[in-house]
């Protein structure tokens, strides 16, 4: 299997892994027994991304795309990072081989979980209000 | 940068001394079947490598067939004993098989395949290490088994089947036994008549030979159905011009085996353990997926939790390490591997295990190498890991 040599660099040295302390949303997609967890928390402000981590579970090309799409939405505002499809993800990549696109629908997933859970939450505390 | 290959399992380099035969022989052009002496230099050879051959595994010179390798070897024993689930002579004895659930797939989807042609099949269950019981073969027989397939080195994890007993029981049934032994001849002693079976498969190039060419043993007066019809070579078990380069090559590394195998079998098994404990003191919650003691020399499965073997296996290669990984997503199925789960491991640790398969040119440095190079990359991983509990 041949990945591009920019995966294989977002591989290595991934951008934005780890947690935010006390995130405003976190999504969590897969499961271990299928081999790809990816966990993704963000930090929003005035309705932009202002920060983004991740963590992975999984192959390189699990890593890789968790990697480009926090690139790809951080400080942009939220309306459009939900518009970036995995298929962006990975062009922006240079490509995926075709049995690994199930990892990059992963990465997209992540961030709309991650957004769905912050907008409930702020939905949440604004019906307490 | 240094170059560690720990993958011999997939396959082995080729021994110097095959080379060199391999190299005096490319001009040896004559068909093994022709009566003059272009042909006749081209028998010899044959010849020869047949009773080197022979010797490696303690049977008679005309029992050895040659054939494109371990893949053709099980095909065959496991379409021509059933005759493919057709009405023949030699399937007269019955119509069902037994092997087990982690045969290479050489053997699964052969079994899978005459399945669906109407034969019927048992896969036998192993436990935690990988074994099979004999006692579960012994149920298992039926009134119509005609062949039990069990292979006697596991080429994931290593675990030695005990493939003795296991004939004995086929013996005292009257059915006919076959052994894929790919992984285990050229590593530990094999001795056809010792352990007592009909049929045994072994490749030319997991023991240092050529890619391409391996031998199917064929007990004298067992009957099978040929799968590859044609002209009268071989005995007429398997048609086609002889493959003489591959023959010699195959020849010359039972041969070089035969001579190596007790000083490698020590050296092997010491640094297979040397690089487990190694790796279990310097990594937490490592596994030994196996046979704990009876296991192939040279092979260690090693799992880590958390991570997932292919990053593993590409951070590794990335510092010239070549491993590889029953994991899902290295090969191109992304379900982990079926040894792996036959044996109960849960599939998220399936996902994250390793193959270390060492052979003749790896050294104490090279597992030195490993044991610098490894820890720190699962580290790296776990930390990425949303499993893994972060201290
Ligand atoms: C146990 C076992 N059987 C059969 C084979 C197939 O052998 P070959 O590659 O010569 O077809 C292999 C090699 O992958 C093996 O490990
Ligand atoms: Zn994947």
């Amino acid at each position: 299997m041949q990945y591009s040599a920019k995966v294989l660099e977002h591989f290595r040295n991934p951008r934005n892994m780890g947690q935010i302390e006390d995130p405003d949303g976190v999504g969590e997609v897969g499961n271990p027994i299928c081999g790809d967890v990816m966990k993704l928390y963000v930090k929003i402000d005035d309705e932009k991304i202002a920060d983004v981590k991740f963590e992975t579970f999984g192959c390189a090309a699990a890593i890789a795309t968790s990697s480009m799409v926090t690139e790809m939405v951080m400080g942009k505002p939220i309306d459009e990072a939900l518009k970036i499809s995995a298929r962006a993800v990975a062009q922006a990549l240079d490509g995926l081989p075709p049995i690994k696109m199930h990892c990059s629908n992963l990465a997209a997933d992540a961030l709309k979980a991650a957004i769905k859970d912050y907008r409930s939450k702020k939905s949440a505390a604004a019906a307490s209000k | 940068m240094r170059r560690v290959y720990m993958d011999n399992n997939a396959t082995t380099p080729i021994h110097p001394e095959v080379m060199e035969v391999l190299k005096e022989s490319l001009d040896l052009y004559g068909n093994a079947s022709s009566h003059h002496s272009f042909g006749t230099e081209a028998r010899e050879k044959v010849e020869e490598a047949r009773a080197s051959v022979a010797r490696l595994i303690g049977a008679q010179p005309e029992e050895i067939v040659f054939n494109s390798g371990g893949s053709e070897g099980n095909n065959y024993v496991v379409k021509g004993v059933t005759c493919e689930g057709r009405a023949c002579s030699i399937s007269s004895r019955g119509n069902h098989i037994i092997t087990s659930s982690i045969e290479h797939p050489s053997v699964l989807n052969v079994a899978k395949c005459v399945e669906s042609l109407g034969v019927e099949v048992t896969y036998l269950p192993v436990d935690q290490y990988g074994l099979i019981d004999p006692d579960g073969v012994e149920k298992a027989v039926k009134d119509n088994t005609c062949l039990i397939s069990i292979m006697f080195g596991n080429n994931e994890v290593g675990t030695i089947e005990p493939i003795e007993e296991i004939a004995e029981i086929a013996k005292r049934h009257d059915i006919l036994f076959h052994t894929d032994a790919v992984q285990a001849v050229g590593k530990i002693p094999v001795d056809v008549n010792k352990l007592g079976v009909d049929f045994l498969t072994l490749s030319g190039h997991k023991i240092y030979g050529p890619k391409g060419v391996g031998a199917l043993y064929v007990r004298k007066g067992r009957k099978i159905c040929p799968l590859i019809e044609g002209g009268h070579q071989e005995m007429s078990l398997r048609a086609g011009t002889e493959n003489t380069l591959g023959i010699i090559g195959l020849g010359k590394a039972a041969e070089v085996a035969a001579k190596e195998m007790p000083g490698e079998r020590k050296r092997l098994t010491a640094l297979r353990d040397g690089l487990y404990e190694g790796l279990a003191a310097r990594v937490e919650e490592t596994r030994l997926n196996g046979h704990p003691t009876q296991r192939l020399p040279g092979t260690a499965n090693i799992g880590f939790k958390y991570v997932e073997g292919e990053s593993i296996l590409l951070r590794l290669d990335m510092e010239g390490i070549a491993v590889s990984t029953g994991s899902a997503c290295t090969s191109d199925s992304l379900e982990p591997s079926h040894v792996l789960l036959a044996m109960g491991i849960p599939p998220e640790e399936a996902h994250g295990s390793m193959r270390f398969s060492l052979g003749r040119e790896n050294t104490d440095e090279d597992v030195d190498y490993v044991l610098e190079k490894l820890p720190p990359i699962v580290q790296d991983l776990r930390q990425m890991s949303p499993l893994y509990a972060k201290k």
